[in-house]
This record gives C-alpha cells, structure tokens and sequence, in this order.
C-alpha cells in the first residue's frame, strides 16, 4: 500500500521573463518504511517537487497542479490551508540543507522544540520535556537534558542538523522529506545523520524521501531512486536496478561524471557536456537531448515515452543502454 | 569560435558600456537634462536674465509672478527670476566645489584608513572623530570667521565640515569590500596597493559614494543659505539661493512666490540630482544593466 | 623529479600570541611537493586546509616556519619581491563568482593579469586574451560579459583562465569543484588534468570530497585540527589506510554502487571536532579516536614510517 501517490504533478512560476516549468508532469508512488532517492543537479525540479508535496510553494508566483496528490489516502491539493497546516506539523515533516538558517538563533534549543509539541501534541510542563529529552536521545545528542538549554550557536553544523531532525520527528511522522539535509555537512557527520535515519525507517517505519545530488549516499541509503532531470523524473527504478543498468542517457551520464574513491572510474571522468536547458520554453523532445552522448535518430522526432526495464525499472529513452 | 574572424572581438572598457547605459534610464536622463539646463541658464545669466539682479526698485515691489516678472519681486522690487539665475552661479558653485572637495579630501583618507588599519587608521579616525563632535554648522562658522567671511572660504569651510563625514562612510565600505574575494585573487595575482585600491576597491564603492555626494550637495547649498544668512557667505545684495530663501521668510505670507522661488529650485536641483546619482550608480554595477543578452551554451 | 615546493614546520596562528584562546590554525606542517603532481589536502571543515593553502602563497602571513619554493623561501621575500614572485604561484577558489570582481567584464579580469606583470601589450594582449579563453575552453565573445552573466562552470574556468595568465608553475586550487553540479564538476577536473599535462603545472589540490581528491592527486594528505595526520600515494592511502581518522574517514564516503555500499562497514565517529582553540592534549584525534588509550593523551605522535613515502601518525601503528 502506498502512503504517497503523485500524479502527474506540475509546478510553475511566473517570472518577468515568462512560465519557468520547475516540474514538469511528476508521478510516483511511495511505500510504508520506503526511502526513496531523488537525484538530479541543480534546477532539475526535485526540491520543487518536494515543496508541492508539502505544499510549501508559495503560491503565487507558483502554481501546483496534479491530477492526484494523496497522502495517505487524503488528497492534498483539497485540503485548506489551516488543515495543510495541521498535516505538516503531525504526518509529515521536511529537513532542509542549511540547518544554521533553520533555527531561530535568539531561542534555546529546548525552546524550540517544546513550542512544536505543544502546537502540535498538545503536551506541556514535564512530559514536553521529557518527550524532548528523548527526541535529542534518539537522533544521538548526549546529555540531551543540558543541552535543552543551549542555543543554536553553540551547537556544531551536524549537532544543529540532528535537531532539525529531532523537531521533524517530534510528532512521529509518517513522512520525512530530507532535502540535501547533509550536503553541507562532514562525511564522518553525514555518516552519522544517515546512520539514523536507516534507523529511524527500521525502527518506526517511517517513509523517507532523501534529494541528493550525491549518487553515492543515494546508493548507500534508498530503497529506489528517482533521477531527475528539467522537471522530470527520466528514469525511476529500485537502486541495484538503477546503477547496475542506468538505462537513460542522463543517468549514465551522471555516473560517468561521479569520481569515485575506490578509484575504478579510471584517470578520466566523462563530464556531460553543455548545461542544463531554460525551463521556459521547453523543447518538445527529450530535455537531454542536447546534452546526450548516446542519443538515437528517434530522438530528433519524438518525445520518448516511459520504457521498461525491469521490475519497477522504467526510463523516458529512446537508446538502447543494456548492451 | 574564437577562431571566426567574423565576429567582432572587442574591449570596450567597461565605462564606455557604462556610459551607454545611462541614458536607458528615463529619470536619470531627465535629471541630467534639468541640472544641465539649470546649470547652462547660471553660467549664461548675464545673457539670460531680463533683469539686474541687484536693481531696486521700490514701486515694483513685491508683485505676484507675472509675464514681466516671471517668478514676482521681491520686497525691493527686483526681479525673482533674475536674481534665481545669478544666485545659481554662487549656489550651485558651492554645491559643486564643496562636493569636489570632500571627494579629493574624504575619499582617499577613508580608504588610506580602511585599507592600511591598525595606527593609520586609529589616527585618522580619532581626528574625524574631533571633527564630527562639532555641530557641522557652528564648525563651518568657526572656519570661516578664521578665514574672513567670503565665498571661497564658505567652500572651503564647508569641503572640510563635509570631508570627514565622507571618509566614515568611505573607511566602511572600505573594510567591507577588502574582505570579498576578488580582492585575495587580485592580491595573489601580485596586484600593488594602488591597483586594488582603484580598480577594486573604489569601483565596488561606487554606489555609497555617489548616493553620499548628493546627500553633500544638498547639505552644501543648503548650509551656504544658513552661512550667508548669519552674515558669513555672499554678502547682501549679492543674490544666493539660499539666502534669498532666508529673507522670504519674513513675507511668507505676504508673497509666498518669494519663497517658492527658491526652495523649488533648490529641490529640483536635489531631485535631479539623486535621480542622476540613481542613475549613474546602475550604470556603473552591470548587475543593475537591464539589456538580458543570452551567454553562450559552454559551461 | 625535482621538488618544487618544501614546507617545513609551517605554523599560522590566529589571535594573540600564546594568550588562551590563540587558535593554532596551522601547526607544525611539513610537505613537498614534486614539479608536475598533484598534492591532495584532505580534511574536514576547521582542520586547516584553506589556511595552509592561504598561508603558501603568503596570503596569510605564516606565525612561522619556511615556505622554500624552487628554493626561495617565500616568508623572507619583501613585498615587492613577493609580488613579482606571485606570478609563479596561483590560486583558485571556491566561490568563481565571488573571486571575480562584479565591476568587470572578463576580457578586463584576465587582461588585469597581464597588465600587472607587464606581459603582452597592445594588440598582442588582446590576442592572447582570446588564446587564454580558447584554452579554458571558453568563447573569447564572453570577453566583453560580466561574471554574473556566467554560469557556475563558466565562472570558474575564467578564474582558471586569469590564473594562467600569468603563466604560474603552481596553483593551489581551493575546492574549486565544491560548488559544482556534479557533470559540471567533471568537465573542470577534466579541465584541470588537462592542463597539467599540456602545461607541466603542479597542484595543491584542497578539498573536503575524498572522492574527487583521490581522482586527481598523485599524493594526498590528510589533515586534521591543523596538523597532517597521514600521508601517502593516493593508491595506498586509499588502499591501506593506516590512521584511525582516515580510517574513519574513507569508511564514511559514499561509493555510488549499492553491492558495495551494502557490504562497507562503516567506522561512524563519535561527537564533533574539539574546540580548536583548546585543542586535546597529545594526539589530538584521541577523543574521537575508536583506538585511543590513557598513553594517547600524553604522547605527541610523531610520523611513523610505514614504507613508500607512506607516514601516519598514531602511536599504535605497528612497523611496517
């Protein structure tokens, strides 16, 4: 059973200078206790796609359609905004890459985090202090009872992070989006973060959807993998699938762009030429065209369509990559 | 492409593409129009004016603006217009100069103070201090009664009332610009002092500077009119925006034209003014440049 | 091979001398570097690698210690001398866009170069602007733009561009791929192999992704609260990691394949970096350390040996 439905998700922006298609006809599931990897580089619409699901576009200069967008059999885009309101704070819970700007930096650590149980769960005195206690235990900050009384300054980047962390998890959600929660991060610090949150999923069954530009950590961490490109997913599939056989040219293409530590890339990397197309006018072939090292004679006609190639495996090209 | 001949490959220096900008800004060309006419009308006066500014003429005095008189008299019977044209030249040369003077004394002595620190800029910065404990214009008088009161003296007066104000602000933008990064990769590239200091340094400052020089302008042509009306500036029956806007006083509500005259041209010149600093300040930063010209497709 | 840059016992200091609270960003740094390879400087943020690279090119001016380059030390150099040698010696940043002033157009950026050197005048200035941008892979039409019209790529290979200006023989480049998409990323690695291989240029290549450093580098170190903590060719200390901090650190990049990622067992550190201004006495990885003993917090370690021009430092390495 699915806990997240999208389909056909659009979002877009007025500008001065016309319609920016940040996403561009999105659809996908999510299961219970599934991590699900969105990757793709900058402007490629997955943080976009993110924001629309909870609904934290701002509304205008953007503009979120779908054709459903069901959150635990609820349809999103119905809901008012109070009702949204009530949603995010309870089901659903975003972390964000800069955890410096995320925190209020005049209020305590303790502070902050009782203000979000008590609008949300109504717990107050004691029992939002021990609650709190035991929030900052479990994402792993020591003497977790002095620390409530700390103030975000005091806290390193990866400690600031782990309380982001814990106030998304203070009402037990059953959705946590992580947008590049530990780009800015160490890697012994990312290590840490990710530690927890394939703990978290285990031990509560959380779903979690993890956007990152870093194949590497979606590797390590996700359950399947949503590639992203100018406001579409090209190619989904479950992660052993994906990076055994990347069956689209983009995907292929990020991979041969990736250094990799143990050194079996070879001395050179193979970089994707030109950049990323204007999302203004977007052209009616495949976005990567322009970009791609192994397109076909089909691709200058249409638009590909989504092709499987494997259970759950499916991508939007035209070339055959198996081979 | 850069081998394709066809293809015009030139530097323009970044201020003729700078000076190409200006115009495209309407208020800013306008402004410049208006201080330009203004100015041209002050030099020109001799040639301009209907009337001898300083000619009395008792029947004709105080008389609304009329096509003979087109701004009114004054309380002498002279001609407002006349005298407008010819206090142009003392109020806007004062303006002007008391703006050059602060820019050639305030400037360098901000960045000297921003850039070197430590005891230059302690020292420096002590004196600037001395200097701004004085209310500006008691300063200004205490200067000029050293000086003799005259014209000249009133510039001088006020340049070095108005210099230390300038290199505050100057010393600030200073110690912010020398922390940005192009200001390290232009060190490690060899750069002498000099160098960063004018083609970095200034050229990211330009903004606050200029937005200061009109504020100095205005304080300028205003504090002459407070100075000639203590007796220090022009002399009666010289004519001066600014004390001319002084002597209204007394028949504001008896020809309120005499007033007008003066404070609207006054502000018109402020006006103009700030647009022509909005404007050149975007003409200089070619982020505020409006033409989008697409960039090539090479990452 | 011939060394081309020697530190020896390099120190930078923040704030008073010896006063609590002086923040020894530098400590005690030695290293060379070979004419034409690639040194790597890994560490995580605050371990001082930026410093280091700041403090090569005088940047920084070193508490101590000697910077030889080509057998000059650059600590001794006055200014003027030190500004004619700094064409020798370039640097990159992270931030292009920020490392090019706003104010000017490229063809100015990378003619500023010249100018300050008295290289090529006149008309052959303007032909070899557009050589430089030719060689960066860059259309010399982007001569007459300004850095915010260009993309992130874009902006730096002009910094690269203005750094060649000057025909330097080393360039310290400050994670200039951090900032990077990563198929942009690739295309200025790419870049900057490159270049060394066309121009013999060496690098001190400074960066928190081990991933990227390893794929460039010919040696790296590794560095940690402002001393280098192990050394080695850039296959071994991948391969045979001997320090538990590098270690820990290579156990904690990611690979993008999910076979090995399953498999990888990870040494997850506990807690932060400690105060920087009150560092842990002896061996200062030990209260993060898996390995540390009551002997760690005495003990200075000094650089054990392990064969290859491979060193570490931690006293419970057995000989190699």
């Amino acid at each position: 059973m699915s806990l997240l439905q999208v389909r056909n998700l659009r979002t877009r922006f007025a500008t001065d200078r016309g319609t920016v298609n940040a996403v561009n006809g999105v659809s996908f599931d999510l299961a219970e206790g599934e991590i699900l990897g969105l990757v793709g580089e900058s402007g490629s619409g997955k943080s976009v796609t993110a924001l629309s699901i909870m609904r934290l576009v701002p509304e205008p200069p953007g503009h979120i359609t779908a054709d459903s967008l069901s959150f635990d059999g609820r349809e999103l885009l119905a809901l008012s905004e109070a009702q949204m309101r009530e949603e995010r704070g309870s089901s659903m819970a975003m972390v964000f890459q800069d955890p410096m700007r995320s925190l209020n930096p005049v209020l305590t650590i303790g502070r902050q985090i009782l203000e979000v149980l008590h609008r949300h769960q109504k717990l107050d005195g004691a029992a939002a202090k021990r609650r709190a206690i035991e929030l900052l235990e479990t994402v792993g900050i020591p003497l977790a009872e002095t620390r409530l009384k700390a103030y975000p300054h005091q806290f390193s980047g990866g400690m600031r992070q782990r309380v982001m962390i814990a106030i998304a998890l203070s009402c037990n959600p059953r959705l946590l989006i992580a947008d590049e929660a530990t780009t800015a991060l160490d890697v012994t610090i990312q290590a840490q973060i990710i530690d927890l949150v394939k703990r978290l999923t285990r031990d509560r069954g959380t779903s979690v959807i993890w956007i990152s530009h870093d194949l590497g950590v979606v590797a390590g961490l996700c359950d399947r993998v949503n590639v992203m490109y100018a406001g579409n997913i090209v190619e989904s599939g479950p992660i052993r699938e994906l990076f055994h056989r990347p069956s689209h040219g983009y995907t292929l293409g990020l991979m041969g762009s990736t250094p990799r530590l143990d050194g079996t890339g070879g001395r050179r990397l193979t970089p994707i030429e030109g950049m990323p197309p204007s999302l203004i006018d977007p052209i009616p072939l495949c976005p990567f065209l322009p970009r791609c090292r192994v397109s076909v004679a089909a691709c200058q006609e249409r638009r590909p369509e989504r092709r499987e190639f494997g259970a759950g495996h499916w991508a939007t090209c035209l070339a055959d990559l198996a081979s | 492409m850069a081998s394709t001949p066809a293809l015009p490959f030139h530097f323009r220096s970044s201020l003729v593409l700078a000076a190409r900008q200006f115009p495209r800004n309407r208020a800013a060309t306008v402004g410049f129009v208006i201080l330009l006419a203004i100015c041209l009308a002050a030099a020109f006066a001799p040639w301009v004016a209907p009337y001898d500014p300083i000619q009395i003429k008792l029947s004709m005095k105080l008389k609304p603006p009329s096509l003979e008189h087109l701004m009114g008299t004054d309380h002498f019977g002279r001609d407002i217009f006349s005298r407008m044209l010819y206090g142009g030249r003392t109020s806007l040369s004062v303006g002007l100069l008391v703006v050059g003077f602060a820019f050639i004394l305030g400037v360098p002595l901000g960045l000297a103070s921003g850039y070197f620190g430590g005891k230059v800029d302690n020292f420096m910065m002590r004196l600037v201090d001395a200097f701004l404990t004085f209310p500006p214009l008691l300063l200004a008088v205490a200067l000029v009664g050293l000086l003799g009161p005259d014209i000249q003296n009133v510039m001088l007066a006020l340049g070095l009332v108005q210099a230390p104000i300038l290199a505050r602000m100057v010393r600030g933008s200073t110690l912010a610009v020398r922390e940005d990064v192009y200001v390290t990769a232009a060190r490690a590239l060899g750069a002498s002092p000099v160098r960063i200091v004018l083609s970095h340094l200034l050229r990211n400052m330009v903004s606050p500077i200029v937005v200061q020089l009109t504020v100095v302008f205005s304080a300028a042509v205003v504090a002459e009119a407070s100075l000639s009306f203590l007796g220090f500036g022009t002399q009666p029956p010289e004519p001066s925006w600014g004390r001319d806007m002084s002597e209204a006083r007394r028949f504001l509500s008896d020809a309120p034209w005499m007033f007008m005259a003066p404070t609207s041209i006054i502000a018109v010149c402020v006006l103009s003014i700030n647009f022509m600093g909005d404007g050149l300040r975007d003409a200089l930063d070619p982020r505020a440049w409006r033409t989008r010209r697409s960039v090539g497709t090479d990452a | 091979m011939s060394t081309l840059l020697d530190v020896e016992d390099l120190e930078v200091h923040f704030g008073r001398q010896d006063a609590p609270g002086t923040i020894k960003a530098v400590n005690g740094l030695s290293f060379s570097v070979e004419r034409g390879q690639t040194l790597g400087l890994v560490g995580e943020s605050g371990c001082g690698k930026s410093t280091t690279g700041y403090a090569i090119l005088q940047l920084i001016k070193p508490t101590s210690g000697r910077v030889l380059f080509d057998g000059t030390d650059l600590c001794k150099l006055d200014r003027r001398e030190l500004r004619r040698m700094r064409r020798k010696l370039q640097i990159i940043f992270q931030d292009a866009h920020a490392s090019l002033n706003p104010r000017m157009p490229i063809g100015d950026l990378v003619g500023e170069a010249l100018d300050i050197h008295r290289l090529f005048r006149g008309g052959a200035r303007r032909q070899r602007i557009r050589e430089l941008l030719d060689m960066v892979g860059l259309s010399s039409q982007l001569a007459e733009r300004y850095p915010h019209e260009l993309s992130g790529g874009q902006a730096q290979r002009v910094a690269i561009c203005r750094a060649l200006a000057v025909e330097p023989e080393l360039i310290v480049c400050d994670e200039p791929v951090s900032a990077l998409d990563v198929s942009i990323q690739a295309q200025i690695v790419n870049l900057l192999q490159d270049l060394q291989e066309q121009l013999g240029l060496t690098y001190i290549f400074i960066s928190h992704d081990l991933s990227v450093v390893r794929h460039i580098s010919d040696r790296v170190a590794v560095m940690y609260l402002g001393k280098i903590v192990e050394m080695a060719g850039k296959d071994e200390i991948y391969a045979a990691p001997a320090h538990p901090y590098t270690k820990s650190l290579m156990s904690a990049v990611p690979v993008p394949d999910p076979d090995i990622e399953a498999q990888r067992q990870r040494v997850i550190l506990k807690g932060d970096l400690p105060n920087p201004a009150d560092p842990p006495s002896g061996c200062r990885f030990r209260t993060r350390c898996p390995i540390a003993t009551d002997e760690c917090a005495t003990i200075d370690p000094p650089q054990h040996p392990l064969g290859n021009g491979h060193w570490a430092k931690c006293i419970h390495l057995k000989d190699a």
